[in-house]
Formats: structure tokens, C-alpha cells, sequence
């Protein structure tokens, strides 16, 4: 559905996005992540048509949206960052005005408005004024008006931010939910909101896409994917770091915590991907100790995160 | 017998040529499909602004500055009972040009300037409409406003007509004239709406703006002119100004060169505001 091509923009001196290229079909929901200023932000005003790119295309639905702007624009939902909306409008009013401008005329406008005011819980504060809602109902009424024309393309700038948990929560469900029918985009800087709703993800940094996969994917390229950390009592830190030394499949292990009897200990496997095969080996070697606690981490998104965009900061720690 | 051989005529062209007829029927029905939704898109953004113009107070303070404005004017400074003539042009019209000085700026400031302040403009320009359609949409909804206005000012009117028996097309002729004027003068607030972020900055250009059009057709401005540049230096300046064209409309000649120098104002002015906001989005 959505096809990004070599995408470049520059403002002054300043690259912001350099470029960038990948493409989302229907029922995939792609996260966009990256730190502030990475150009996440400009990324998506160019798939929306707002900000014409410098270099490279952006197809929608099979519209280019220089081209052919207007047909582009009628596939696409767009939430923009800090969700703008008519502070001088009633939340009706505002949605009214969406769907109308989006072409939708009667019966079909009041159904459009209704559907959207309740998929957003917005019942509550259909007549009042957009200037006097909390954050949170300002920015799902922005985020009704994206959706009230049930677009086949959704792209969605930090939907979550600002909202309270039970909200977050309700947000997600509601892309995944939409995500197995359509084109979604969303950027975030929360990385739980990746496992939770992602089908794949897109990390990127100084304009460039650094990393692209599953979540899963991007886990295993953590140094912790298939540690394995182990909790044990019966024996002190240095018998337990030499004993572990001797296992073929160890890197290295380091000690976490050192209690009165009690050591907790993170074993780094000499290959990746061993299928639990590290553990097994801690398990064999283990007779005399008192095991709490042995379990594979998957890896971590935050760890991978930060040594892809901070590489020397992640290093050091 | 010619009828039937005219028949035959017509539908054996059709039938030679059988691809033209769909074509030219498609042809049509997607140019009246474009414009028809041009126009309702136009609708739905006029509608819009109209209805912000009177969610807040800014409105109604406005229409009662005025025709506070209108009636002091005319009744007291401008002298229209002493002047003992069925007319309003000097004690009425006269003013227009020197209310809307302020007043149009202060109805277009908003335009561009809190659509981007508050970000909504992000969300306008994503929207299945042209840049061209927006800005008509919003010009209109203010135009529409100032006729309002305009048209409030009717006591004026039913004064002049109960004590006299005035012309009323030299009247009609002089509202035409000042609507025109002041749309002339809120094409100049759109561009300064766009220019910048923060309404006032917005008023105050427009002002400097509009004033200038005013000045350069100001008798005593020109008296000022005529004293250094040679005539044919001060016509092209004069030419320039809403005074030297509003002029006719008062007197209820409707001069095509006055409506197209107000329309052809307009409609440069509002082009100015489409090549500003792609120069905004371009970066």
C-alpha cells in the first residue's frame, strides 16, 4: 500500500531525512522508531503530502503523492504529532467537518461520526468545545478524525503520547485491531508499545533507517538475546565464575549481585541462537547448588535500541 | 424521408467512430465530478471558518465597532443632516476606506497565522483538498463575514430613504464598491496571515500594506506627489489606490476597470498566499 522510495529532505544545511526506503502492505503495522530529531516526524509529513520531498518518491495505494496528491490523500488517516485540532469547534462539530471534507454527506456522515466517537470514547464530551478537553480527549478526537473515513492507510505520529495507561492501553488494541485490514505507520519512542503492536519495525537515526525487521529480529541483535541468567545458592562467586568458565559454550559470565549466600549471575553464550542449549549445559554442571532461579532472556529492545542510535554510550555501560 | 436519411447520417457516424461517444461522456462526467467537488469542498471549509468567526466574541465586537463606527460617522463627523443632500456618499462612503483600515486586517489575521500557530494547517493540507480550495474557503468565509456586516448598516439606508428620496442604484452601486474594497483589502490580511505565526505581527503588516494603498490615492498625498514627480509618474501611482478606484462605485458609475483592478487584486493576492504556504511547507 505504501511504497517510500529513496526518500531524501533537507532543511537548510541540515539532512533530516537521507534517504530512506521501504514499504508496508496491507495488514502489516509498522513501528517507527528512533530518538528525537532522527526524522521520524518528517519522514511521515512526506508520506501525507504536507511537506513536498527534495529527492526520492512516496506512493499510496498506487498514487504518487507529488503527482497525483488529491487520490493519495483520500487512501490516507493522518494523526499528526501533539494531535492539532479546531479549538474553536464542539468535538461533533470537528468530526462533522472531517467527515464532510472527506466527502462524506448524511446518513452516512452522522453513522461515520457516531462509529468514530465510539471506537474513541468520546460519547462523554460530544458537545464540548475542542479548547476546553483534557489532553488525552483532545488527542483521541484528533485521533477519531483520522479514522472517520475508515482509510485503507493509516499513519499515525506518537498516538500514544500523553494518553494515561488504560488509555495507552485501548489506543494499541485499537491499531492491532486495525492493522489486520489495513497499511499502518505509527511512530513511537516507547519500545513496549513495539511487542505489543508492531508486525515489524523500523529503527531510525540522523535521517537513516538503521535497523528493519520483527520485533523478534531486532531482539536477537542484542548482546543479551539467549543469556541466560541464573540465581543460585551453595556456592560463592568465584567457584561458581570457574566453574562456569570450564563450559564450552560460555563467553563469559559476570556477576550480578553477591548476597550472604545467594548469587545471582548473567552467562553470555558463545553462539547464538542455542535453543536453550546454554541453559541445559549450567544445568549439567550445577550438582551441589541450590538453582532459585535459571531462565533465557530474549533480548532487549531498549539495549538494542540504544547501541544502534548511541553505539558509544551503550558500550560503556 | 430527409429526416430518416439525417438519422442514418448520425448513427452511422456513431457507428464508425463508436469509441467517441463513451469517451467524450466520460470526459465530461469526470470534469463536472471534479468541479462539483472543488465547490463542495470550498462549501465545507467556508462553513468552517464562518461558524469560528462566531464561536468566539471577535465577531460580534467586531460588527458593533462597525456600525458604531458607521453611525457616528456619518451622523456626526461626516454632517449628514447638515449637508441637506439625499445622497451617502460623502457622509457614508467616504469613511470606508479608512474603517476597513483596521477592521479587515483584524478579521484576516487569524486566517493562516492560528491554523498554523495551533497546527492544525497540517491537518488541512493532509485532507483530500487543494491548497487553492483552502484558501478560497477561507477568503470567501471571511468576505462573507464583512458583508455581513456591510449589510447590517441597512438603517443607514432606511434613514436616507425615509427623509429623501435618494438614488437608490447610486446606493446599491456604493456597497458593491466597498465590498469590493474590502475584499481587496482582506486578500492583503491573507497574505500576511500566512507570512507569519502570531496574529498581531500579521495585523500590523497588513495595515502598513493597506495603508499604502490608501496613501498613494490621498489627495493631499498626492498634492505632496505632484510637487517632484511628473504626472505621468503620479497616475501610475494613484492607479494604484483603493481611494482613486472606490471613487466611481460612490458616485454609482460601475467602471469595469475599477471591478477588475479590485478583482485582479484579489485574486494576486491570494496567489501571493499559495506560492507563501508552499514556500513554508518546501522548508
Amino acid at each position: 500500500m505504501i511504497k517510500v522510495h529513496n526518500l531524501a529532505k533537507s532543511f537548510g544545511a541540515k539532512r533530516a531525512v537521507d534517504g530512506i526506503s521501504f514499504s508496508v502492505e496491507r495488514g502489516e503495522v509498522l513501528g517507527f522508531l528512533g530518538p528525537n530529531g532522527a526524522g521520524k516526524s518528517t519522514t511521515m509529513r512526506m508520506i501525507t503530502g504536507f511537506i513536498p520531498p527534495n529527492e526520492g518518491s512516496v506512493t499510496v495505494g498506487g498514487f504518487d503523492i507529488v503527482d497525483q496528491s488529491i487520490e493519495a490523500k483520500r487512501l490516507i488517516g493522518y494523526l499528526p504529532e501533539n494531535a492539532p485540532a479546531y479549538t474553536d469547534m464542539t468535538v461533533q462539530g470537528f468530526l462533522n467537518f472531517a467527515a464532510e471534507i472527506r466527502g462524506l454527506r448524511g446518513e452516512t456522515k452522522i453513522k461515520a461520526v457516531n462509529r468514530v466517537m465510539e471506537m474513541c470514547f468520546l460519547e462523554s464530551v460530544r458537545h464540548q468545545s475542542v479548547e476546553t478537553l483534557s489532553k488525552g480527549y483532545r488527542h483521541r478526537t484528533c485521533f477519531a478524525q483520522s479514522i472517520i473515513h475508515d482509510p485503507e492507510v493509516l499513519v499515525l505520529d506518537e498516538p500514544t503520547d500523553g494518553l494515561d495507561p488504560n488509555q495507552k492501553h485501548e489506543v494499541r488494541s485499537l491499531i492491532r485491531k486495525m492493522g489486520e485490514k489495513k497499511a499502518i505507520i505509527f511512530s513511537t519512542h516507547i519500545l513496549e508499545e513495539v511487542d505489543a503492536v508492531c508486525s515489524r519495525a523500523i529503527i531510525i537515526d540522523r535521517g537513516k533507517i538503521v535497523a528493519n525487521g520483527t520485533p523478534v529480529e531486532l531482539r536477537q541483535k542484542s548482546e543479551w538475546a539467549g543469556a541466560v541468567t541464573i540465581k543460585v545458592t551453595g556456592v560463592n562467586a568465584t567457584a561458581l565464575n570457574a566453574k562456569l568458565g570450564q563450559l564450552s559454550t560460555v563467553k563469559r559470565a559476570t556477576i550480578l549481585l553477591e548476597e550472604a549466600t545467594r548469587v545471582t549471575a548473567r552467562v553470555f553464550p558463545k553462539a547464538p541462537n542455542t535453543n536453550g542449549a546454554l541453559a541445559r549445559s549450567i544445568a549439567e554442571v550445577a550438582q551441589g547448588w541450590h538453582i532459585e532461579e535459571l531462565h533465557t532472556e530474549e533480548g532487549r529492545l531498549d539495549e538494542v535500541f540504544r547501541s544502534i542510535t548511541m553505539p558509544d554510550t551503550a558500550r560503556s555501560e | 424521408m430527409k429526416d430518416s436519411v439525417a438519422r442514418a447520417a448520425s448513427n452511422d457516424t456513431i457507428n464508425r467512430f463508436p469509441f467517441l461517444s463513451p469517451i467524450t461522456n466520460y470526459r465530461f462526467n469526470v470534469l463536472t465530478l471534479q468541479s462539483m467537488n472543488a465547490l463542495a469542498n470550498i462549501k465545507t471549509i467556508t462553513k468552517r471558518e464562518l461558524a469560528a468567526y462566531f464561536s468566539s466574541p471577535l465577531a460580534y465586537v467586531f460588527i458593533v465597532i462597525f456600525l458604531l463606527l458607521c453611525g457616528f460617522f456619518t451622523f456626526f463627523v461626516g454632517g449628514f443632516f447638515e449637508i441637506n443632500q439625499a445622497s451617502l456618499v460623502r457622509p457614508f462612503f467616504i469613511w470606508h476606506p479608512w474603517f476597513y483600515l483596521f477592521l479587515v486586517p483584524a478579521v484576516g489575521m487569524r486566517l493562516w497565522a492560528e491554523e498554523r500557530r495551533v497546527g492544525t494547517i497540517e491537518l488541512l493540507l493532509t485532507m483530500p483538498i487543494t491548497t487553492w480550495q483552502a484558501i478560497v474557503g477561507k477568503f470567501l468565509a471571511s468576505w462573507i463575514f464583512l458583508l455581513l456586516a456591510l449589510v447590517l448598516t441597512f438603517p443607514v439606508i432606511i434613514t436616507v430613504n425615509y427623509l429623501s428620496t435618494p438614488d437608490n442604484g447610486v446606493i446599491l452601486c456604493g456597497f458593491i464598491g466597498s465590498w469590493l474594497m474590502a475584499g481587496a483589502y482582506l486578500a492583503v490580511s491573507c497574505i500576511t496571515s500566512a507570512m507569519t505565526r502570531t496574529q498581531v505581527v500579521s495585523f500590523i503588516l497588513s495595515v502598513v500594506i493597506c495603508l499604502f494603498l490608501i496613501l498613494a490615492g490621498f489627495p493631499p498625498v498626492i498634492r505632496f506627489l505632484e510637487g517632484w514627480a511628473g504626472p505621468r509618474l503620479v497616475d501610475f501611482i494613484t492607479s494604484f489606490s483603493v481611494i482613486t478606484h472606490f471613487d466611481g462605485f460612490q458616485k454609482g458609475v460601475l467602471d469595469s476597470r475599477d471591478v477588475i483592478f479590485f478583482l485582479s487584486l484579489i485574486v494576486f493576492s491570494l496567489f501571493t498566499t499559495s506560492v507563501i504556504l508552499r514556500g513554508h511547507r518546501a522548508g
